[in-house]
């Protein structure tokens, strides 16, 4: 597993080039990233706080879930901090396994959970000045989408 | 032991970190997030809502009848926007 939490951007391209090289048993990679949206250029910048330490802590711990879960050759998370401008990538998310069913599924899971488990953040600094700085509120259906992956047996 | 602030609640407390004397009386995350939030005008104002606010014993996401239990750090957050 490849658990980074930094401040600088990131190489999607690379990362799944990583994921694959030297396991020619693999037959999937998955790879999610996400950017900063520019919100019809309303958007300055988005400013991403995040408690070190329990940051990588709790993106091994969802990681090592979805391992558990799935049959998987590898996983990478990768979440920046700091601030971010309209188009710069916030994360990435990729797994590897033998087949593409393991490595869609645990991609999808690991965004749904990285989404409510991960502590970071985000604070929107709009475009015009004379509108405030304001925090990001976490999204209630952003916890009905973890509750989709408990309905399995 | 050590108090950490993310987000808003560091912006209403005004710190990210502090060492603060807890009483040994207070025994669970929510008796924390009460005890905070009669120390001043801020913490009052960040713990207004109690309920959202999150609590992390250890780098650990505990519920609010969690025992404190000889914590050294304890973390206060709104809810995560991660991803």
């Amino acid at each position: 597993m490849r658990i980074i939490v930094q401040a600088e951007p990131f190489d999607a391209g690379a990362e799944i080039t990583a994921l694959h090289a030297g396991n020619p048993a693999i037959g999937a990679v998955t790879s999610f990233t996400g950017y900063c949206r520019d919100e019809g250029g309303q958007l300055e910048a988005m400013e991403l706080e995040h408690f070190p330490g329990m940051a990588e802590d709790a993106l091994r711990a969802i990681a090592t879930e979805a391992d558990n879960r799935w049959p998987l050759m590898g996983i990478t998370i990768i979440h920046r901090y700091g601030r971010l401008k309209p188009g710069e990538p916030i994360v990435l998310v990729a797994t590897a396994s033998a087949h593409r069913r393991a490595s869609f599924e645990a991609a999808d899971f690991l965004m749904d959970f990285l989404k409510t488990r991960a502590p970071f953040w985000k604070k929107e600094h709009p475009a015009n000045p004379e509108n405030k700085a304001h925090w990001v509120e976490a999204k209630a259906s952003d916890d009905a989408d973890t509750e989709r992956w408990q309905i399995e047996d | 032991m050590k108090m950490l602030y993310f987000a808003w609640v560091r912006e209403r407390v005004g710190t990210g970190e502090e060492t603060l004397d807890v009483p040994k009386d207070i025994a669970t995350a929510s008796a924390l997030k009460a005890w905070l939030a009669a120390r001043d005008e801020g913490y009052a104002y960040a713990f207004e809502d109690p309920a959202i606010i999150r609590v992390a014993l250890d780098k650990t996401l505990v519920e609010d009848e969690t025992p404190l239990a000889g914590a050294r750090e304890a973390a206060f957050f709104p809810p995560m926007t991660g991803g």
